[in-house]
């Protein structure tokens, strides 16, 4: 239950500004392999989750080639640890929060920001001062889905970092195990219950973080 | 200061080829809608990159397809007052008025204050620009370009989207940035009244190409200009000074060429200000008029006479000194026998002249 939290606030953070930034190339940009990045990025959305659990298993496990790079340069290792259930649920929340995301920039009027550059605001400024606070609802909105998908993934966690408890048993695998087990049911629902309570919070988070950014930037 | 634009741009089957240049004050770009006025100006802000030529900013070369020269948007310190306003929705009036002044590397000609006063923002500053009317809306945007400490301004149809009231509550303030701001603008726009009221120099396109160039009076006054401007927009521009108000409603107002009485002129005694006569509100006497409802007339000088495609022509007129343009039919000048050089009499019509025509002075306000 606390891992599962631990992993879903970790994999949101950790995925926040490259989902931004994959989101922003893919509104606002136009380059060879845009198609493809696009597909990529959306795959494991479509992917049985074991298929992807089990891709991940063969590049981040210790033999795999990415697994043997991260262990050897920064001693990381991912496969049947924590933190490869962290890789799990960033690799399932990131199209959900790429989504979001591009959907809010592209809702921002490219002419808006057209002024802003005639303003002198250099690129980077104009995404700062003009682009990020408009899609603030959208990067919310975004981070909620991510979450949520991070602390509930099952499949490629379970494939990827097994079920160990205390290291990655997360909270769905917590309930599948206590399904199997006769006089399981009890603890099952209680973690059902935290379940159900952390998810219409954070829906409820979201929906009232965005109304009051759209009330700023209507100026209610 | 000065600009120079010399461009050709394709696009969807259309191509701008257009070469011109502007100095101080206020140069208009004219056009009728597709003329391609909005492509030019998105060139010189930076914000498109032309197919070929070269666009040079007080001697700043700033686009040139030969060495493939295209200076960002944000290094050409040039004010944008687009259209559609653009204010940021997310800033107070406030908040997008300082926006531009911290990337600005120049020195500041105008103070916030200044600006704020000019444009009479004071009691809009806190507010967001979605509580704000659409001339509001423009008198911002307006403050927020030239708070960037722009080198020029340009404006793009900036009350295009205004209705008539709206227009004419937000023209004076676009005179008195011309007077006190000091700064060169360049004007784009399908509106020949607006033109008349602010332009110094005016600049026709046609299908992208330069169609006539020159001080707005002789532009206006070109009987080449007609057929672009319009046949009911057409009409020359006078300058005429306030001399009295009579109890009645109408005023006295007196150009090279004698008095004329007006209706519905607000400014004091004193002022200069611009009349536009439109061509075919002035007819044409040979005998000093009598017995006629119309009561203004000029003594004028006939210096051409341009038959038209149809039926109408123009006649170009000195009006001691200054340049009037009449249309009547070509019948009438075969039967009144008129000649260049004939002297005659040009008789306006008192209410001919349109409070909107009038372009209210500096000093008016």
């Amino acid at each position: 239950m606390r891992l599962s939290l631990f992993v879903g606030v970790f994999a949101t953070l950790l995925s926040l500004p490259l989902a931004l930034w994959v989101a922003w190339l893919l509104a606002r940009r136009d380059f060879i392999g845009k198609g493809l990045l696009n597909a990529l990025v959306h795959l494991p959305l479509v992917l049985p989750p074991v298929v992807t659990g089990y891709l991940l298993l063969i590049a981040f496990g210790r033999s795999g080639p990415a697994g043997r790079f991260l262990e050897d340069t920064f001693g990381l290792v991912l496969a049947f640890r924590w933190t490869g259930a962290v890789l799990a649920a960033i690799i399932m929340g990131f199209p959900l929060m790429v989504r979001a995301m591009r959907l809010a920039i592209e809702a921002v009027d490219p002419k808006i920001e057209a002024a802003a550059a005639t303003l002198g605001a250099p690129g980077w400024a104009v995404f700062s001062t003009v682009t990020l606070p408009l899609i603030l609802p959208g990067i919310l909105a975004g981070a909620v889905m991510g979450f949520a998908k991070a602390i509930g993934e099952f499949g490629a966690t379970i494939t990827f970092v097994a079920n160990i408890p205390g290291q990655t048993q997360t909270m769905p695998s917590a309930i599948y195990t206590l399904l199997q087990v006769p006089g399981g049911e009890a603890e099952a629902i209680r973690l059902v219950l935290w379940a159900c309570l952390l998810a219409v919070v954070a829906v409820l988070l979201s929906e009232w973080l965005a109304r009051r950014v759209a009330a700023r930037i209507a100026g209610g | 200061m000065s600009l120079s634009v010399q461009i050709t741009h394709r696009f969807g089957g259309f191509t701008i080829d257009t070469g011109f240049e502007t100095g101080p004050g206020v140069t208009a770009l004219f056009g009728r809608s597709g003329a391609g006025k909005t492509t030019i100006v998105n060139a010189v802000a930076g914000l498109l990159r032309p197919d070929k030529g070269q666009i040079i900013i007080d001697g700043d070369l700033v686009f040139d397809h030969r060495t493939g020269r295209h200076l960002p948007p944000h290094k050409r310190a040039l004010g944008y007052v687009f259209q559609d306003a653009r204010l940021f929705p997310h800033l107070t009036v406030l908040q997008n008025l300082r926006y531009g002044g911290r990337f600005a590397k120049r020195p500041a000609t105008i103070s916030e204050d200044g600006v704020i006063a000019l444009l009479g923002l004071a009691p809009l500053l806190e507010r967001h620009p979605a509580a704000l009317s659409g001339g509001e809306k423009q008198r911002a945007a307006l403050g927020r370009a030239l708070l960037s400490r722009p080198r020029m301004l340009l404006m793009d149809e900036p009350l295009a989207a205004l209705d008539a009231p709206r227009k004419q509550h937000i023209l004076p303030y676009l005179e008195r940035l011309k007077a006190e701001a000091g700064l060169p603008i360049l004007y784009v726009s399908h509106a020949v009244d607006e033109i008349a009221r602010l332009a110094d120099q005016m600049i026709l396109l046609k299908d992208g190409r330069v169609a006539a160039s020159g001080p707005v009076f002789d532009v206006m006054a070109d009987p080449a200009a007609i057929p672009l401007l319009g046949v009911r927009e057409a009409g020359a521009v006078l300058r005429a000074t306030v001399t009295d108000h009579a109890s009645d409603g109408l005023s006295r107002l007196q150009v090279g060429a004698g008095p004329l009485e007006l209706p519905g002129v607000k400014a004091p005694i004193g002022t200069t200000l611009r009349l536009r006569v439109l061509a075919q509100d002035v007819i044409l006497s040979l005998d000093p008029p009598q017995g006629l409802s119309a009561v203004n007339s000029l003594p004028v000088t006939i210096t051409g006479i341009h038959p038209g495609d149809g039926p109408g022509a123009a006649i170009t007129l000195d009006a001691s000194g200054e340049r009037l343009l009449a249309r009547i039919t070509a019948r009438t000048v075969k039967t009144m026998g008129l000649r260049t050089g004939l002297q005659c009499h040009a008789i306006i019509k008192a209410m001919a002249v349109a409070p909107g025509a009038i372009g209210a002075g500096p000093d008016a306000l």
